[in-house]
C-alpha cells in the first residue's frame, strides 16, 4: 500500500513536471511570436517614417530645380519663388512694432506671464498646461521675441563645464508630448541653477502639444539661459514642421495670429545653437556626424542662413544678388543686415549642418549617404573614433532614433542614442529616457513611459491594436502605388492567371514601394494565398481603396495625387502666402507642370485641367487646396471609423 | 524523379531561406548580419518552432563564436536553422496536449486553476518562468473577479488569436 502510495506520488510530481513543461514551451512560443509581431509592426512605422523623410529631401531637390529655372517660368517671379526667396521681415528691434497691436482681453483665463521672468513663470506655465489651457498669443511672441534676442547671442556650441557636485541631464526627442516633459521634471525636477538640461533638439511635430513644449523650454532658457541648453534638431525646421504637424497646430490653436507665431518660431529655429560641448570631451548633436565633419568651421559658420534643410544653397549668382537685393529691401535697420558678402551659407557650409543634425550611426565601417532618410549619412565605428580623435572628445551624444528602452550604446560605447518621446510610434512602442552626466564618473540612464489606460491592456491586445495601426499604413501605401505593383505583378503573371509565387510577391512589393520589410512574414495581413501557396496579388486592393472626388479623376490621377499629397501640400502652404488657403489656378497649372517633370510622373495635362476647373468651386480663379486634399482620402472598407489615418498636416 | 525531388528541396531551402532571413534581419539592428544573442528565442520561435528552454540554450551554443562575443552572426546561424526546419524539429504544441497538461495540473478536476496554483506551477516546476513571463501570462489569462483562469476559454481565445 505504502510503495503505491508514494510510486503514484512520484507518478503525479513527474505529471506535473511534464505538464508544466508543456504549458511553459508553449507559451514561450506564443509570447515570442507576439514579441516578433509587435517588432514587426515597428519596422513597419519606422520604414514608412524614413521613407517620409526621404520623400522631404527629394522636394528639397525640387525646390533647388525650381528655383534655379525661376526665369524659365514666368517673367514674374512666381509666388513659392518669392516665398521661399524672402528673408527675415521681422528683423525690428522694436518690441512694439513686432508685437503689434494684440492685446490680452480681461476675460482671458490662461497662463499671463510677467517679464521678466522667473521660475514663478516656469511653474505657472507648467501647471496650465497640465490643464490644457492654451498661452495667448500676445505672451508666445513675446517669449519668441525675447528668446531671439538671447539666442543670437550665444555661439554655435556651448561649452559647459560638470563638477562633483554638479549634474547635467541630457534630454532627447520629445516631438511634442508633453505628457513625457512633465514626467522627466517629476522625476528629475524642473531645470534650476543647479539643475541643469540640455535638450537635444526634435521639440516639435507629431505630437499634439508642440506648442507647449516649445514655450515650457524657451521660457525656462530665458530664466536660466546658463542652465537650460537647447540643441537645434532637424525637426526644427519651418519645412518639416508643415509635413509633420507643427504648422497645422498652430494655426488649429492661433487661427488669428498663427501666421505672425510662424514666422517668428522660423527664426528662432536658426538662432538655436547647433550642439553643446561637455568637459570638452562629449559632443551632443541631434543627429551625428561625417567623415567631413569639421568642428572647426562649424564653430565659425553663420548657423542662421541655415534656414531649412529643403532649402540648400542655390549656385547661381543671379539669385543670390538677387536676394540681397531682398535682403537689404526688407530689413528695417541697416545694421542687422548680414556682414559677409553672400545671404547663403556655401554648399559645404550647409552639408555640414546637414549632417550633424541628420545622421544615423551603423555598425557598418565607413561613411555613406543615408538613403533610408534621404538626408545626412550612416557613419561607422571607424568615422566616429576618427572624429572623436581628430577633435581630443571622448564620446558623442545623439538622439535622432527611436530606440525600444529609450537609449541605446554603440560604437563601442563611443556613440550614445537618446530619446525621450516614449510610445512614439504607438502605445507601448518604446520606453523613454534621459541621461545624467557628472565629472568624472559613467553616464547613467533614466527610463520611463507614460501610462495610459491602454497601456494596462495585455499584451496580445496592444500588439494586436498597434499591429493594426502598422498594416494599415501600410495598405494606404500600397494603395497609393497600385497601379505601379499591379504592372509589376503582371509583368510576372506569364499565363494571367492572377496568381503569381510568394517569392515573386515579394520581391515586387520590395522594388516598387522600396521598403526593406518581412514581406513574407507580413503576407498572410496584405494579400490572399491559395492553398499551394500562390498570391492572389489582386487580393490586396479588394477592401482598400482611394475615394475618387469626381468622375473626371483616372485611377492613375487620384493615385498620383494621392502618393503626393504631402508634397504638394507643402507647396501649397509655401505658395499660399498669406495662409488664405487659396492659390491661384495659373499658379497651380505651373507648378504642376515643373512638379510632373521633376518628379517624372506620367499624366495627361487635359485630364488634370479638367480636374482642376471642377475644383474651382466659385469659378473665381482660385482653388481651396485643403478642400482639395480632403476629397482625396482612403477609404477601409471594413473600417467601422473610416478615417484617413495619414491626411497631410 | 530523383532530379525532381532535387528540384523541389531546392526549393523548399530557397523558401526557407528567405523566410529565416527576413525574421532574422527584423533584429538586425545594425543592419551589419548579427542579432543579439538574447533575441535569438524569439527569432526561432517566430519561425513557428517551440524548442524548451533547454533545447534553445544547445541551439545558442551551436550558432555561438567560438569565443561568445553576444552577438550571433547570421551566416552560423542560417545553416543551423535550415536543418531545423527541414527536420521539422521542435514542432508547436498541439492545442488538444495543451489542455492536457492543464487538466492535469487541475487535481480537483474544477475546469480552471487558481491564480495561486498556476503562479505555484509556472515559477516552480519545469523550467520556471521569469518574473516578466508570468506577469505577461496573468494580465491575459487571468479573470480578475475569480482570480482564477478557465484554461480551455483561454487556450480557445489563445488559438483564435494566433490565427
Amino acid at each position: 500500500m505504502g510503495c503505491s502510495s508514494s510510486s503514484t506520488k512520484i507518478n503525479s510530481a513527474k505529471n506535473a513536471l511534464k505538464a508544466a513543461l508543456v504549458i511553459q514551451n508553449w507559451y514561450r512560443g506564443y509570447r515570442a511570436r507576439l514579441k516578433a509581431r509587435q517588432h514587426y509592426a515597428l519596422t513597419i512605422f519606422q520604414s514608412i517614417e524614413y521613407a517620409d523623410e526621404q520623400g522631404q529631401m527629394q522636394l528639397s531637390n525640387f525646390f533647388s530645380f525650381m528655383l534655379e529655372n525661376y526665369r524659365k517660368i514666368q517673367n514674374d517671379d512666381p509666388a513659392i519663388v518669392t516665398r521661399l526667396l524672402e528673408t527675415n521681415l521681422q528683423d525690428s528691434q522694436n518690441k512694439h512694432a513686432y508685437m503689434g497691436l494684440i492685446e490680452v482681453p480681461d476675460s482671458y483665463d490662461g497662463p499671463r506671464l510677467k517679464f521678466p521672468l522667473t521660475f514663478t513663470d516656469i511653474d505657472l506655465l507648467l501647471k496650465a498646461f497640465q490643464q490644457q489651457q492654451i498661452l495667448h498669443a500676445y505672451y508666445v511672441l513675446e517669449v519668441l521675441f525675447e528668446a531671439k534676442k538671447v539666442l543670437k547671442q550665444m555661439p554655435n556650441f556651448t561649452h559647459i563645464q560638470t563638477s562633483p557636485y554638479k549634474e547635467i541631464t541630457v534630454c532627447g526627442d520629445l516631438h511634442g508630448k508633453l505628457e513625457d516633459l512633465l514626467l522627466i521634471f517629476y522625476k528629475n525636477g524642473l531645470p534650476s541653477v543647479n539643475n541643469q538640461y540640455v535638450f537635444n533638439g526634435d521639440f516639435v511635430d507629431r505630437g499634439k502639444n508642440s506648442t507647449e513644449i516649445l514655450m515650457i523650454l524657451l521660457v525656462s532658457f530665458l530664466v536660466y539661459p546658463n542652465e537650460l541648453h537647447l540643441n537645434r534638431g532637424n525637426h526644427e525646421d519651418f519645412m518639416m514642421n508643415l509635413r509633420y504637424g507643427f504648422t497645422r497646430e498652430i494655426l488649429q490653436k492661433y487661427k488669428l495670429h498663427g501666421k505672425k507665431i510662424l514666422k517668428s518660431v522660423e527664426e528662432i529655429y536658426t538662432w538655436l545653437p547647433i550642439g553643446t560641448i561637455i568637459d570638452n570631451e562629449i559632443l551632443i548633436i541631434h543627429g551625428g556626424i561625417s567623415e567631413s565633419t569639421d568642428l572647426n568651421l562649424l564653430h565659425q559658420i553663420q548657423r542662421n542662413k541655415m534656414k531649412s534643410v529643403l532649402m540648400p544653397p542655390v549656385s547661381n549668382r543671379e539669385f543670390d544678388s538677387s536676394l540681397k537685393n531682398k535682403a537689404s529691401s526688407s530689413s528695417a535697420t541697416p545694421g542687422t543686415s548680414e556682414d559677409s558678402s553672400s545671404e547663403q551659407l556655401t554648399k559645404h557650409e550647409w552639408e555640414q549642418i546637414v549632417d550633424l543634425l541628420w545622421s544615423d550611426p551603423k555598425g557598418r565601417k565607413g561613411c555613406y549617404p543615408n538613403t533610408s532618410r534621404g538626408g545626412g549619412c550612416y557613419f561607422g565605428p571607424d568615422i566616429t573614433a576618427k572624429i572623436l580623435n581628430k577633435n581630443q572628445l571622448k564620446m558623442i551624444i545623439r538622439s535622432h532614433e527611436c530606440k525600444p528602452d529609450g537609449y541605446d550604446i554603440c560604437h563601442d560605447g563611443k556613440v550614445i542614442t537618446i530619446f525621450s518621446a516614449s510610445n512614439y510610434y504607438d502605445e507601448g512602442s518604446n520606453r523613454g529616457a534621459y541621461i545624467k552626466l557628472c565629472y568624472n564618473t559613467a553616464p547613467r540612464f533614466f527610463q520611463y513611459q507614460v501610462t495610459t489606460t491602454s497601456c494596462l491592456n495585455p499584451l496580445h491586445q496592444r500588439v494586436a491594436t498597434m499591429e493594426n495601426r502598422a498594416i494599415k499604413i501600410l495598405k494606404e501605401r500600397m494603395i497609393s502605388q497600385k497601379t505601379d505593383l499591379i504592372n509589376a505583378f503582371q509583368l510576372r503573371d506569364h499565363s494571367k492567371t492572377g496568381k503569381i509565387s510568394l517569392a515573386q510577391w515579394a520581391f515586387s512589393m520590395e522594388s516598387v514601394l522600396e521598403l526593406k520589410l518581412p514581406w513574407r512574414s507580413l503576407r498572410s495581413h496584405l494579400v490572399k494565398t491559395d492553398s499551394d501557396g500562390n498570391v492572389d496579388y489582386m487580393s490586396s486592393f479588394q477592401d482598400v481603396h482611394i475615394e475618387r472626388p469626381m468622375e473626371e479623376a483616372t485611377s492613375p490621377l487620384v493615385e498620383t495625387l494621392y502618393r503626393y499629397r504631402s508634397d504638394l501640400n507643402i507647396i501649397f502652404n509655401i505658395m499660399d502666402s498669406d495662409h488664405s488657403g487659396l492659390i491661384s489656378m495659373e499658379e497651380f497649372r505651373t507648378m504642376w507642370k515643373l512638379f510632373t517633370y521633376h518628379y517624372n510622373v506620367q499624366i495627361d495635362d487635359s485630364q488634370f485641367d479638367e480636374v482642376i476647373n471642377k475644383m474651382d468651386v466659385n469659378k473665381d480663379g482660385s482653388i481651396d487646396f485643403n478642400e482639395f486634399f480632403m476629397a482625396f482620402h482612403v477609404v477601409h472598407k471594413y473600417d467601422k471609423n473610416a478615417t484617413d489615418i495619414t491626411l497631410p498636416n | 524523379r530523383a532530379s525532381e525531388s532535387e528540384g523541389e528541396k531546392e526549393a523548399i531551402v530557397a523558401d526557407f531561406h528567405k523566410k529565416i532571413k527576413d525574421a532574422f534581419e527584423v533584429f538586425d539592428h545594425e543592419s551589419n548580419n548579427t542579432v543579439d544573442v538574447r533575441e535569438i528565442g524569439t527569432i526561432i520561435r517566430s519561425l513557428g518552432c517551440c524548442p524548451t528552454e533547454g533545447e534553445l540554450h544547445d541551439l545558442i551554443a551551436e550558432v555561438e563564436e567560438e569565443e561568445p562575443t553576444g552577438f550571433i552572426r547570421y551566416e552560423k546561424f542560417l545553416p543551423v536553422m535550415t536543418k531545423v526546419l527541414l527536420e521539422r524539429k521542435y514542432r508547436p504544441i498541439p492545442e488538444d496536449v495543451l489542455l492536457r497538461a492543464f487538466e492535469v495540473l487541475d487535481t480537483a478536476k474544477h475546469g480552471f486553476l487558481t491564480k495561486e496554483e498556476l503562479i505555484k506551477y509556472m515559477t516552480e516546476e519545469g523550467e520556471p518562468f521569469s518574473q516578466e513571463e508570468m506577469e505577461e501570462m496573468l494580465s491575459a489569462a487571468i479573470d480578475p473577479e475569480s482570480n482564477s483562469i478557465n484554461y480551455k476559454e483561454y487556450i480557445t481565445m489563445m488559438v483564435i488569436d494566433e490565427n
